[in-house]
């Protein structure tokens, strides 16, 4: 019975293929939008996060910020050498500088960026060395002019299925031996791909690219145990000491909490999500009472059928629920329609804002669960209204 | 051991009325109608328009309770029953052929032929088996897979008999069945029923044709909502060819 009635809605449907989709419009865009940009929003959170962790594993990154009057003062490594010693709880800090090269190998160039940095930021950061070793404390120390690639580096200039270990490489025009290779790491958080540089210690970078001590910023990471609060006020205090600001001056510098970034970047997803789920609220509602139009447009076009079956009959329940599955239908297939357009636009405009396309089972069930019982609740009435005609009247329909 | 008690009727029809509107405008439609109708009959209702053959008929057929009065249909009382009731009673003993025939359009004859069983829950096999066999029995077996609009009125009105037959029921319940057909196939159909009359099938049918009404054995006249009087069918009693 339900089978055989679920076919004649079916039937119903395709003899008024072009009505039936004019009329689900309002549904299928909005089950589109909602998927789409729920998909889009996981696109953007996934990379978000993806970012996040590019900032790395550490708690905090804290770099200079020009005061009021125009000055910049950089850290150096004597700062990051008070922090891990005098903050109770801070494991690991560890100070990093970048430089624009030019990359030269076996007659290939790249343009890249050189990245000063020793083995403790790679830990705070937990960036693995996949291939080779990390810098040695005495490279660290003496400031030798070795080198880890970045893959982006290795795959422009040196060839694929040849190990770099051992070669020797110039970045603009100083050379250094290659000792190892980094991991694969996300999309950088400035937008630049982390994979594209080449990780020298902090003393040579300091001194062959930049010329000073300075550090662009340094991250620290602190024991669980301890509050990040009490870490961070701790830290605000020493190194204001330390710059010697006196209580009326603002900071001079700034800390990221990257927990606290996280939340936030997750606390405006979820503001765009529920806009856009009003929005397409109210798109569905206008589609839903588009269906309970059609549905009654439809039970009085088919009085004199529904006169024939309630005749040699049919109960009234019998009829409803032949007219609401009609609507339970005809919904599920506009909500169907939805979700194939939301898969296709999802996709391309993933691609187009270069966020990964994260296909999400959950949404589109839900969609179209409740897109059928939006069928349920706008194609009551109608169903309602042809179970309880008369059926003399209905058979003297025209 | 006492005697058999004399068959009850199928039918009873006891001082029905019905009327029509309230107040002013209230229209009396039946006034006070008496009517017994055993099984095996073959009845033509026959009256002018306006003297309640039609109210008559739908009241038979389950799909109206009178206003007043009392029917009894195998011993029940079906004024008493809700809608829901009365459509299981038309469902399991009933068969309705109309003057529109009234097809789905769009829908094989075998399809509109098997609706009656789809309500009774039955399987696709078994529903497709006694349509079939349905469509046989009126002469339309070949024409299984055609659309009413393929059809012409004759095989159309043929097929609506076919349905009203498909489950078997106690009573066919004709509303002037040869109404929108020549008379070359009215007669045809008329044969149709006197044929399944033969066979044990209960006709009920209204009509304003003498000729068609001849082939009842019984024809009951209306006149002003009461029933005039009822005669014997002029042609029930020729010997079935």
């Amino acid at each position: 019975m339900l089978g055989a009635t679920f076919l004649l809605a079916l039937r119903e449907i395709r003899r008024h293929i072009l009505r039936s989709i004019l009329t689900t419009l309002g549904i299928i865009i909005g089950v589109a939008a909602v998927v789409t940009m729920v998909t889009l929003g996981n696109g953007v959170t996934a990379s978000v996060q993806d970012e996040i962790s590019s900032l790395g594993a550490s708690n905090f990154i804290v770099f200079p910020v020009r005061t009021d009057r125009g000055t910049l003062r950089p850290f150096d490594q004597d700062d990051v050498d008070a922090v891990q010693r005098q903050i109770a709880g801070v494991t690991v800090a560890a100070g990093n500088v970048t430089a624009n090269v030019t990359a030269f190998h076996n007659g290939q160039d790249w343009d890249t960026s050189v990245t000063g940095a020793n083995r403790a930021f790679l830990e705070a950061q937990t960036v693995e060395v996949t291939e080779g070793r990390a810098f040695t404390r005495d490279e660290e120390t003496a400031g030798k002019n070795v080198c880890l690639l970045g893959l982006k580096v290795r795959e422009e200039i040196f060839l694929p299925d040849v190990s770099p270990l051992g070669e020797q490489m110039r970045l603009n025009d100083v050379s250094c031996i290659v000792v190892g290779v980094l991991e694969e790491r996300g999309q950088g958080a400035s937008g630049a791909d982390d994979n594209d540089t080449v990780f020298m210690p902090l003393k040579t970078v300091q001194r062959r690219f930049r010329g000073n001590d300075d550090l662009d910023f340094f991250v620290l990471k602190y024991d669980a145990g301890y509050a990040s609060s009490a870490i961070q006020d701790s830290l605000v205090d020493l190194l204001r000491e330390r710059r010697l600001l006196r209580d009326a001056e603002a900071n001079d510098f700034n800390v990221i909490d990257t927990a606290q970034v996280n939340d936030a970047l997750g606390s405006v997803t979820g503001a765009l999500t529920a806009m856009v789920a009003v929005i397409a609220s109210i798109s569905l509602l206008v589609g839903g009472i588009g269906i309970m139009n059609i549905m009654l447009v439809s039970v009085t076009e088919r009085t004199r059928e529904i006169g024939i079956r309630l005749a040699i009959g049919a109960l009234a329940r019998e009829v409803r629920l032949q007219f609401l599955t009609e609507a339970v239908v005809l919904c599920a297939l506009g909500g169907l329609v939805g979700l194939i357009l939301a898969f296709l636009a999802s996709i391309s405009l993933a691609s187009a804002i270069e966020v990964p396309f994260v296909f999400d089972p959950t949404i589109n069930i839900l969609a179209l669960a409740f897109c059928a019982f939006m069928g349920i609740v706008f194609g009551y009435y109608p169903a309602r209204r042809a179970s309880q005609l008369d059926p003399i009247e209905a058979l003297r329909h025209e | 051991m006492s005697a058999p008690s004399p068959p009850e009727p199928l039918i009873e029809l006891e001082g029905i009325t019905k009327v029509f509107g309230t107040g002013s405008a209230a229209f009396q439609a039946l006034k006070g109608v008496d009517l017994k109708i055993d099984r095996g009959q073959f009845v033509a209702i026959m009256g002018p328009s306006g003297s309640g053959k039609s109210t008559t008929m739908n009241i038979l057929g389950c799909l109206d309770v009178p206003t007043d009065g009392i029917f009894r249909f195998k011993g029940v009382e079906v004024q008493k029953l809700d809608r829901d009731q009365r459509s299981l009673l038309r469902r399991k003993y009933l068969g309705f052929v109309f003057q529109g025939f009234n097809l789905l359009a769009r829908t094989t004859a075998l399809e509109n032929v098997e609706l009656p069983l789809l309500y009774r829950g039955e399987k696709k096999s078994v529903r497709q088996e006694a349509a079939m066999r349905s469509l046989d029995a009126v002469g339309l077996g070949p024409w299984a897979s055609h659309t009413p609009a393929e059809l012409s009125g004759g095989q159309q009105q043929r097929v609506a008999i076919a349905r009203a037959l498909v489950t078997d029921p106690d009573v066919l319940l004709a509303d002037e069945p040869t109404g929108n057909l020549d008379s070359e196939r009215s007669v045809e159909i008329m044969e149709l029923l006197r044929r399944l009359n033969a066979e044990g099938i209960t006709v009920l049918m209204v009509t304003h044709e003498e000729e068609m009404a001849a082939f009842a054995k019984t024809i009951v006249h209306f006149r002003d909502g009461l029933v005039e009087r009822i005669e014997r069918g002029a042609r029930s009693m020729e010997v079935p060819a």
